[in-house]
C-alpha cells in the first residue's frame, strides 16, 4: 500500500523532494538534478520495479518553466503507482539526464519523448528521433504545432523529384474535435468549433 | 454444330484462332494479378481474409501474394501510409515490374482517412498512381474482390500492345 507512512517516508529520506498536488496517486516534484539517483533508490530501496511510463508536458509558450518530464512508477510489492514530475530549467534547450540506466524500458519512452518534445535526455545511449523520420524540424506535441502538419520536404530526394510529393497541412474537415467541457453545450460541443478548410478553401485565420 | 454453340469448335475452326494481340495479352493479364500486399494497417486484416477460404481470391487468379515486388503486378495498399512510409511504398513500387497496377484499399491509404494529421499522407495518390480506390474503414473482402474486378475490367480494355512500344508515364503530384 501506499499509504501516509510510506510517503512521509520517502520524503523525509530524500530531502530534495516536494510533494505535489494530485487527485490520484502519490506524485512528487524532483529535482532533474537528482532525478537519476533517485530513481535507482526507488528502485532499489523501495521496490518499484517497473517504468510504466515517461512521457513529457508542455506547459504553453508563457509558462515560466515550460517543459517537464513525468515518470510513472509501479510497484508490485506496494501494489500502487509514484508518479515523479520533474522540470526542464532551460525553456529553449529543455534537458534531462537519462533514466535508461536505471530502467532500460526508459530508452524508447526517451527517443519518443526527445521526437515529440524535443527534450535532452543526456547520457541516453542512442537519442534519436523514434517516429518521425530523422530530419524532421518540429516537434510535434508542442503547444504551437498545428495538428494538421506544416509544409516540410520528405526524406527521400530522388522519390521526391518523381513524385513532387511533400508533408502538406492535412484538411481539418471539421475538426480538430475537441470539446472544452465548459459552458452550455451548444457552445462546447465539438461542432461549435467547426474550423471547415479545404484545400480550396484557406484556413481562417 | 446448332446454333447456339458458342464455344470453341476445333474441327469447325480448323484448330486456328483469329483474334487481336490486345484481347489475348489482356485476357492473360486479367486473370493472373500476382498481389503485392503492402500491409500498413487493419486494412491487412481484411485483405489477409479475402486470401483465405472463405472468400477465396484465388477464384481469380490473384492468391499468389508475392512479397517480392519483382514477382508482382498489383500493389495493394492496405493501411494508413505515413510521411515516412511513402518512400518505401514508393520504392516498392519502383521495384515493380512493368505492366503494374495500385489498388489503394480503405479510406486512409485513399484520402488519409480519419487521420488528419502531420504524420499521414492524404491518400497514397500522392505519389503512386491509383487505379482503383476501395471505400470502408476497413473495406469487407466482399468490397477488394468488387475492386479487383474491377480492376480485371480495367486491363481488358488496356491498349496493351501499343503501350508496350510507349514508355509507362510516371506517376505525378
Amino acid at each position: 500500500m501506499i499509504d501516509e507512512d510510506f510517503t512521509k517516508s520517502l520524503l523525509d529520506k530524500h530531502s530534495y523532494l516536494t510533494q505535489r498536488e494530485s487527485i490520484d496517486w502519490f506524485t512528487v516534484e524532483c529535482p532533474g538534478s537528482e532525478l537519476v539517483s533517485f530513481v535507482k533508490a526507488m528502485r532499489d530501496d523501495e521496490g518499484f520495479e517497473l517504468l510504466i511510463d515517461l512521457t513529457a508536458i508542455d506547459h504553453g509558450e508563457g509558462a515560466e518553466c515550460r517543459f517537464s518530464t513525468v515518470i510513472h512508477l509501479y510497484s508490485l510489492v506496494h501494489r500502487g503507482y509514484v508518479r515523479i514530475h520533474s522540470l526542464c530549467l532551460d525553456n529553449d534547450k529543455p534537458s534531462m539526464p537519462s533514466v535508461s540506466d536505471v530502467y532500460p524500458a526508459a530508452n524508447w519512452h526517451e527517443r519518443e519523448t526527445f521526437d515529440m518534445f524535443g527534450i535532452h535526455f543526456s547520457d541516453h545511449p542512442n537519442l534519436k528521433r523514434i517516429l518521425m523520420w530523422d530530419e524532421y524540424p518540429h516537434f510535434p506535441l508542442r503547444k504551437e504545432f498545428p495538428l494538421a502538419g506544416i509544409d516540410t520536404p520528405l526524406p527521400a530526394a530522388d522519390v521526391v523529384e518523381v513524385t513532387k510529393a511533400s508533408v502538406e497541412p492535412a484538411p481539418m474537415m471539421g475538426g480538430p474535435f475537441v470539446s472544452s467541457n465548459s459552458g452550455p453545450i451548444s457552445d462546447s460541443e465539438p461542432r461549435a468549433k467547426d474550423e471547415s478548410w479545404t484545400e480550396r478553401k484557406e484556413k481562417p485565420l | 454444330m446448332t446454333a447456339n454453340d458458342v464455344a470453341y469448335n476445333g474441327k469447325v475452326e480448323g484448330d486456328v484462332i483469329v483474334t487481336r494481340a490486345d484481347a489475348v495479352i489482356n485476357w492473360i493479364r486479367q486473370h493472373s494479378v500476382w498481389p503485392m500486399p503492402m500491409g500498413l494497417a487493419c486494412c491487412a486484416i481484411e485483405l489477409m481474409a479475402s486470401a483465405a477460404s472463405r472468400y477465396d481470391i484465388s477464384r481469380f487468379g490473384m492468391e499468389v501474394m508475392r512479397f517480392s515486388p519483382r514477382q508482382s503486378d498489383c500493389m495493394i495498399v492496405a493501411g494508413t501510409v505515413t510521411y515516412k512510409m511513402a518512400e518505401v511504398v514508393r520504392r516498392i513500387y519502383d521495384q515493380m515490374g512493368d505492366p503494374k497496377w495500385v489498388v489503394a484499399m480503405g479510406a486512409c491509404a485513399s484520402t488519409g482517412g480519419m487521420y488528419r494529421s502531420y504524420a499521414v499522407m492524404q491518400g497514397v495518390d500522392n505519389i503512386v498512381p491509383v487505379d482503383v480506390y476501395v471505400s470502408g474503414c476497413p473495406p469487407r473482402p466482399e468490397a477488394l474482390l468488387d475492386a479487383m474486378m474491377k480492376l480485371q475490367d480495367k486491363i481488358g480494355n488496356e491498349s496493351s500492345v501499343r503501350n508496350l512500344r510507349k514508355k509507362k508515364s510516371v506517376a505525378s503530384g
